[in-house]
């Protein structure tokens, strides 16, 4: 049943992002082009995406917070609070691939459908990019670091 | 504004957040494709059938959506492939790094009002914003 559930929401996600044109890296950099504001070019779908998101999101996990899970024992909110240097520098090297190409994990994914090489090309290099990161956490892992706590208490 | 599509901004959203939501409420997971992706391919993870068939749903959805008529583009991509290799590397070691990415901290993260999310959002969002007027105005055009 979890693995159903995963799927169905894999789905609705994907429609989301098909539907909203998020899947397309020239809509995203649309609105990430800030010089199309005075041109006229700019497009600002992707804040709409992402407040409507918000909006549901916001209200749906208040609600979610009441209850355990139908389908696993136990629900993995993110408990991480503190804002450190990894998860600055992380964000900015993120936002440099995000602006170069337009793509972020879930539109590139979602567009393996249309089986685009230059598409494939991008997810071989993302996720040599995270196993390069998951061999260094491992690597430099301190006793007191918990194991592997990027994959299982992150943020997302 | 001509390139502008507010309506299905607005569908396409509320389903991304409504995804979340349902995500959370049956498995109690949180709906972050970089991290869900991470753990599908990383070795010491032993969790890996909802994580495949999360991203298989995300997969079938535009397949689905050209089977009922709805008109799918190609994606527009960078021509020079050091761009795309250089770009999915960074995000990819960067979403890592930071835990999460547009949907994990974006979505999730910022409706969850986390402060760590809210500043990763705004950092990475910024970043790419400052990249897309450099290489768009001022070194390309």
């Amino acid at each position: 049943m979890p693995v159903l559930a995963s799927l169905i929401c894999g789905f609705v996600f994907g429609w989301g992002l098909t539907i909203s044109g998020m899947i397309q890296p020239t809509k995203v950099l649309g609105f990430l082009d800030v010089f199309g504001i005075s041109s006229g070019a700019w497009d600002p779908s992707l804040a709409v995406v992402m407040a409507a998101g918000l909006t549901v999101a916001g209200i749906g996990y208040k609600l979610a917070r009441r209850r355990p899970p139908l389908f696993e024992k136990e629900s993995l909110w993110p408990a991480k609070k503190e804002i450190d240097r990894s998860l600055l520098s992380g964000a900015v090297l993120f936002g440099v691939g995000w602006g170069l190409v337009g793509l972020c994990p879930g539109p590139a994914v979602t567009n393996l459908a249309t089986l685009s090489l230059p598409v494939i090309v991008f997810i071989i290099a993302m996720a040599i990019g995270m196993l390069a990161y998951d061999l260094w956490l491992v690597r430099a892992a301190v006793p007191a670091a918990p194991k592997l706590a990027g994959t299982t208490a992150a943020d997302g | 504004m001509v390139n502008f599509t507010p309506v299905s901004a607005a569908i396409g959203g509320a389903l991304i957040g409504l995804s979340s939501v349902l995500l959370m409420l049956f498995t109690g997971r949180i709906a972050g494709v970089s991290g869900i992706f991470d753990g599908l391919i990383n070795p010491q993870t032993n969790d890996r059938a909802w994580r495949a068939a999360f991203i298989a749903g995300l997969i079938t959805a535009p397949v689905i959506a050209a089977l009922v008529g709805y008109t799918l583009p190609m994606p527009q991509m960078p021509r020079n492939f050091i761009t795309i290799v250089a770009g999915g590397l960074l995000v990819g070691f960067g979403a890592r790094l930071g835990s999460g990415c547009t949907s994990g901290h974006g979505i999730c993260g910022v409706a969850r009002l986390s402060p760590r999310s809210i500043v990763a959002t705004g950092v990475f969002m910024m970043t790419a914003i400052v990249v897309v007027a450099l290489t768009h105005h001022v070194f390309g055009g």
